[in-house]
């Protein structure tokens, strides 16, 4: 099991989740900093996302698109505030417009990623802070679309479980 | 960025929720006091004025944010006698939940996906 817990917190608009993997913390770091890399895991394969830009530095901006089944575009970018290397990595993550460049007015969510040894292998932790109930809003539709790869099979088990009080 | 709501429409097949239901879903529970009361609803039926005296704004306010899960369908009003009785709607419940529960699917499936190239790295090697 890759992923040990992941938690969403409404009153304080955060969603985690800890996961470990059988692999040594610079490997794992490498998935983040190599943009061929993070390109093959950061969109699902029904929205594959391209990184045209990604300079993995403090102060570093990435621009990214999704692509759609139809061909449609969704872009994307990231600019990265700490960096400390192999440990925690803090990103601001946002929609871009149709010209691949930030929004104006639009706030990006927060990223934070922490990297621990555990055993042979590593943890990671990542958060998500939203700033607004607003934004939290639009990031959980795009949510929506990044995790179209989720299984159809997935989805009818989750429609059969009860709804939580 | 309606575009995205109609993503979430598109991967649920279409029929969960209609773009705009879908919009009033996500506005519907991004405030924490809607989700109160909507967690107090699903708890047992009640009326308008005994969740207004839960919390600390007016009974105007509280009728307002009643009025938005109302149209979301999250929450139905009908009347008892004098009193106007606030009941959850399971269905548009279990709906919102596949919602909230896909976002946090995108970040198990990003994970499995990273162990995925860790795994292919260390065959290679």
């Amino acid at each position: 099991m890759t992923v040990i817990s992941s938690t969403t917190d409404a009153d304080q608009l955060t969603m985690e989740i800890v996961a470990e993997f059988d692999a040594a913390p610079d490997r794992v770091w490498a998935v983040w900093e190599d943009p061929r890399k993070l390109e093959r895991w950061w969109g699902p394969p029904t929205y594959p996302a391209t990184f045209t830009r990604h300079e993995f530095e403090v102060g570093g901006q990435s621009r990214y698109y999704m692509t759609g089944p139809t061909g449609d575009r969704h872009f994307g970018w990231w600019r990265i505030d700490v960096l400390e290397a192999k440990r925690r990595i803090e990103f601001a993550n946002g929609f871009a417009g149709d010209d691949g460049e930030p929004v104006p007015g639009l706030a990006p969510a927060g990223g934070i990623v922490e990297l621990g040894s555990s055993g042979s292998g590593t943890r990671m932790l990542v958060r998500t802070e939203f700033v607004d109930v607003e934004q939290m809003e639009r990031m959980l539709a795009m949510g929506m679309q990044e995790g179209m790869g989720l299984a159809i099979g997935q989805i009818d088990a989750v429609l059969r479980e009860p709804v939580p009080a | 960025m309606l575009t995205y709501n109609q993503m979430v429409v598109d991967m649920l097949g279409g029929d969960t929720f209609s773009e705009a239901e879908a919009d009033r879903v996500f506005h519907a529970l991004a405030d924490s006091t809607r989700r109160d009361i909507l967690a107090r609803a699903i708890e047992r039926e009640q009326s308008v004025s005994a969740l207004a005296r839960q919390y600390e704004i007016s009974l105007t306010a509280v009728q307002k944010h009643v009025t938005v899960l109302e149209r979301a369908a999250l929450i139905s009003k009908h009347r008892s006698g004098r009193e106007q009785l606030v009941a959850a709607n399971p269905e548009t419940l279990r709906r919102a939940n596949t919602l909230l529960q896909a976002f946090e699917q995108l970040w198990v499936d990003r994970a499995n996906r990273i162990a995925e190239i860790l795994a292919e790295e260390g065959e290679s090697r």
